[in-house]
């Protein structure tokens, strides 16, 4: 009876909101989940798996740290146990998250600062990525730069590319109702008038392209080492195409 | 010299490596760390083609035999430049340190440049090394990790006081070229060791030197290019951009080239093969044969022709080391930047 309770697929269903903070993506459909399971009683085992042996520790910690948290939180669950396999800093990355040290205390004299800032760096070339994202179909559909400097993010057709900026920007405290602009400087919140629309595009692209093809060396390195067994919940190349069509 | 449909190509190899990290190099204690540096290495040769791939063995130590002919005889290498990393923490000799490269490379003269490297932490000893270094290998180019660790130090900025002491030191002894690793790294733990902004007051403050960015600041090649676009005497160095991407992931390998061509320009980039990651001979038949491709996606890059190849491939790190180009490589016009074809849309 109890093993109905929480499924693993429930599991799996909250590590999907677990996203690589670099790649903007779910730890899920990146390959980066190698097994959740959970007992009768309630105790969650989730074993993750990187590109490589030495992929950035501070990255590493915020996914398994974050996994932590999706996982306590299912209903049902009352322990959970998050395993980063096959890196330099295992140890030093399970036990810290383990104990809830913290990545300071994680790390004993290697590092000074939590990552909290690192967080929104990155969430913010989350949003210059999603602007793109958002923008290439309206240029592409002939909408002016005056129409585009002038919409709010209640004018986007419904996608969930739109979904997922509004998130973004919500995450970083930035506007993010129907009556905010569509087009805003990430690190101030200020709108990005006319005439700074063609950088500000142009920058958007750039970011949106760094990530993506960081995001293909990652999943290329990763098949390489797995001899291409797939994560659990991870998308095929057919599967992904579909996502970037939405 | 590369030829292909009457075009000739001058090639510089402008980054490549001369290792040893197989396990009687490495450090007792640290076999995990030199163990997976390597294995991690390995694993972005398998974004090459698959028949470039090599056995783990042939790759923690290939022969100088194996470089000669993978680089020059089959690699179409013409000059090639030794950057050194020495890792001395896990392996004992170093794992391709500037002694290494010169031992090698004096048999063959003319065939390499060698590269040598400081760190700004090392205070007065480090410049007098530097000094030496200089003397004994000729060097013009410095390769350098402002991420490593040093005594407790977890990395410094190039634009730090001490580090403005051995450019300007280095300046005087003649060095013209100071390729900087912006890319992939492990520690410090917890600094963003891709920042790009202490190269940004560099290249102001010494407008002589040349600041070639290894990799691009890959993977946050957007911070990368905002700072090079205003800074005339920054370079994209392309090592990994080829290797990485142009055969395993052709499409986001357009887009690259497309924004290092719109905000760097193809009279500031310069091809590095990062042997013995990847072999040259497929980078560069790859990059002569190559095509933005016919993609409304792509429509507003810059296109690429066989001037901005020649110069990607040679005639820009010729300039930068001051190599002699034999006359029939040389471009037809003077080399004056052709960017009349480069369509700056915006918006």
């Amino acid at each position: 009876m109890r093993a109905s309770v929480t499924a693993p697929s429930r599991l799996l269903q909250a590590l999907e909101a677990v996203r690589d903070p670099e790649l903007d993506e779910p730890i899920t459909s990146l390959g980066f989940v190698a097994s959740c399971t959970v007992s009768d009683d309630g105790d969650a085992h989730v074993k993750l798996r990187l590109p490589t042996y030495f992929c950035a520790p501070n990255f590493a910690y915020l996914m398994v740290a974050d996994a932590y948290d999706a996982v306590i939180a299912v209903p049902g669950v009352r322990s959970a146990e998050i395993v980063l396999e096959d890196h330099f800093a295992s140890d030093a990355i399970n036990g810290g998250v383990a104990a809830q040290a913290g990545f300071v205390a994680s790390f004993t004299g290697e590092a000074v600062s939590e990552l909290d800032g690192l967080r929104a760096d990155f969430l913010r070339k989350a949003v210059m990525a999603g602007t793109d994202q958002v923008c290439r179909p309206l240029t592409a559909a002939g909408t002016e730069p005056a129409a585009l400097a002038a919409m709010t993010l209640g004018d986007l057709p419904p996608s969930r590319a739109a979904d997922r900026l509004r998130q973004r920007r919500a995450d970083l405290g930035l506007p993010a109702g129907d009556d905010a602009p569509l087009l805003i400087d990430p690190a101030t919140g200020a709108p990005i008038g006319v005439d700074g629309l063609p950088l500000h595009l142009r920058k958007a692209k750039l970011t949106r392209t760094s990530i993506e093809a960081n995001g293909s060396i990652c999943r290329g390195m990763l098949a390489h080492r797995y001899d291409n067994t797939r994560g659990q919940g991870q998308l095929t190349p057919a599967q992904r195409d579909e996502e970037e069509r939405q | 010299m590369y030829q292909k449909d009457g075009e000739k190509y001058f090639v510089v190899d402008s980054h490549m490596h001369y290792w040893n990290a197989a396990p009687d190099n490495w450090v007792p204690g640290a076999e995990q760390y030199a163990k997976g540096w390597i294995e991690c290495f390995h694993a972005y040769q398998g974004l090459g083609p698959p028949e470039t791939h090599w056995s783990i063995e042939h790759f923690q130590k290939y022969s100088e035999d194996d470089l000669m002919k993978d680089v020059f005889e089959d690699g179409h290498v013409d000059v090639a430049i030794f950057q050194p990393t020495n890792l001395r923490e896990w392996y004992k000799e170093g794992f391709n340190t500037t002694e290494r490269n010169a031992l090698m490379g004096e048999k063959h003269p003319g065939k390499f440049i060698y590269n040598t490297n400081f760190d700004p932490r090392d205070g007065d000893e480090g410049l007098k090394q530097l000094r030496a270094n200089v003397e004994r290998f000729g060097s013009k180019g410095v390769k350098l990790y402002t991420a490593e660790w040093n005594n407790g130090s977890r990395g410094y900025k190039l634009s730090d006081p001490a580090a403005y002491k051995y450019l300007e030191a280095a300046q005087e002894l003649g060095i013209k070229n100071v390729h900087v690793h912006k890319g992939p790294t492990i520690w410090p733990l917890d600094k963003d060791a891709f920042d790009v902004a202490d190269i940004d007051h560099c290249a102001t403050d010494f407008p002589d030197l040349n600041f070639i960015i290894e990799h691009v600041g890959l993977p946050r090649i957007e911070d990368f290019c905002f700072m090079a676009t205003q800074e005339p005497n920054v370079y994209a160095g392309l090592s990994v951009v080829i290797g990485g991407l142009m055969y395993a992931r052709p499409k986001f390998f357009a887009k690259v080239m497309g924004e290092l061509l719109f905000w760097v320009g193809e009279d500031k980039m310069t091809f590095g093969s990062d042997y013995g990651i990847w072999e040259p001979k497929w980078q560069i038949e790859g990059f002569v044969d190559w095509e933005m491709p016919d993609d409304s996606e792509l429509a507003d890059y810059p296109r690429l022709g066989v001037e901005g190849k020649k110069k990607i491939l040679g005639l820009n790190a010729a300039k930068l080391y001051g190599i002699e180009v034999p006359a029939e490589a040389q471009l037809a016009s003077d080399g004056a930047a052709k960017q009349d074809d480069a369509q700056l849309v915006e918006g």
